[in-house]
């Protein structure tokens, strides 16, 4: 109990920053516990890259400048296929930016929650935007709040995550069966989970429908991974025409 | 490592930040039209649906609908538990369970 007494005294001793100190140790601490799932999914998709990546001919070194300068799952699963086929090296910068184009919509959609934060911080931030970390940050955000320190730190320990398994599996994935104890569903349990996290309403769960119809439409008569954009534009796009259709005819029926 | 390989992932990381980076660098320093900041509020829920069912109901090189994937199959208990328990790690635990189980049963 003197103790607990000592140790508030001295949190009031150290004043301001002290304190400032330790919510941001408190918001670090938040996003490893809002991340670790991801970070468990992460291991079986990084060590399959990281095999991947091996038979393609990358050393360990290769494929950890690779996962520390693009932190992109699908991007980098197609950059190393059309390296093993030979193909040019700005082909593959083209490809990279179109298959990681959707993380625009992402950090715009970020930007709405973080006005006015410092922009070295949202910078940081903007570095570890990908579908899972922008899924969770977006989740807390809705629930309450969420500061930017545990947004950059769940962002982080993803992203630190995905660049240690894809280096331990270009150097021991030989040894390791990718598809023991389900591991391989890990990323679906994920977004099937932060999917129904972002259902709040009857709006969201139309336009959630709107998007899966959009995308597998596109999915169906589009090769490559741009039915994820179209879907996403067109089911946001539609649940927007449906919003503003139940507000118009809401006034209307109050004001006759 | 070669010039040519360092060449290659200097250029993926650049393309890669700059539509992570744009935006939430200049956006968040204006306030956005009222009609586009609903949008981007119903952008998380589509990404993740138009992400996940194509996966779920289609498979092959051309794509084709494919409704008998063990995927999808074990996808209806594990959105029973997202819905019942709101926990990610429990979700993640009980759907690689299940997705095992089911590769045990050898039926798929």
């Amino acid at each position: 109990m003197q103790l607990f007494y000592d140790l508030k005294k001295s949190f009031r001793g150290a004043g301001f920053y002290g304190m400032a100190f330790f919510m941001k140790k408190e918001g670090i601490w938040q996003g490893m516990r809002a991340i670790w799932p991801i970070c468990v999914g992460y291991f079986p998709l990084g060590l399959a890259f990281g095999v991947l990546a091996e038979k393609a001919g990358l050393s360990g070194l290769h494929i950890f400048f690779m996962s520390f300068l693009v932190f992109a799952g699908s991007g980098q699963f197609i950059a190393v296929s059309m390296l093993d086929a030979g193909a040019s090296a700005l082909a593959v910068i083209l490809t990279t930016f179109m298959v990681n184009l959707r993380h625009l919509l992402m950090s715009s959609s970020l930007a709405v929650w973080y006005r006015g934060e410092s922009r070295s911080r949202l910078s940081l931030l903007a570095c570890f935007i990908v579908d899972e970390t922008f899924a969770v940050n977006t989740s807390r955000l809705k629930a309450g709040a969420w500061s930017l320190t545990s947004a950059i730190s769940a962002s982080f320990f993803a992203y630190a995550a995905w660049v240690g398994s894809t280096v331990l599996g270009g150097i021991f994935g030989r040894f390791i069966a990718p598809s023991a104890f389900g591991i391989d569903y890990a990323l679906i349990a994920m977004f099937i989970c932060l999917l129904v996290f972002q259902l709040n309403g009857l709006l969201y769960v139309l336009t959630g429908l709107a998007a899966a119809l959009a995308g597998t439409l596109a999915a169906l008569f589009i090769p490559g991974n741009a039915f994820i954009v179209v879907g996403a534009v067109t089911g946001a796009t539609v649940g927007l025409f449906l919003k503003r259709l139940a507000l118009a005819s809401g006034r209307k029926v109050r004001e006759s | 490592m070669s010039s040519d390989y360092l060449f290659l992932v200097l250029g993926m990381g650049l393309v890669s930040f700059l539509p992570r980076w744009v935006p939430l660098f200049f956006l968040s320093r204006r306030k956005l039209p009222a009609l586009l900041e609903e949008w981007l509020d119903l952008i998380p829920v589509a990404i993740l649906s138009a992400l996940l069912v194509p996966y779920l109901i289609t498979s092959g090189t051309p794509r084709v609908l494919d409704f008998m994937r063990p995927e999808l199959l074990v996808a209806f208990p594990t959105l029973m538990v997202a819905l019942w328990t709101r926990s990610l790690g429990i979700t993640l635990v009980a759907g690689m369970g299940m997705f095992w189980l089911l590769g045990k049963t050898g039926w798929f």
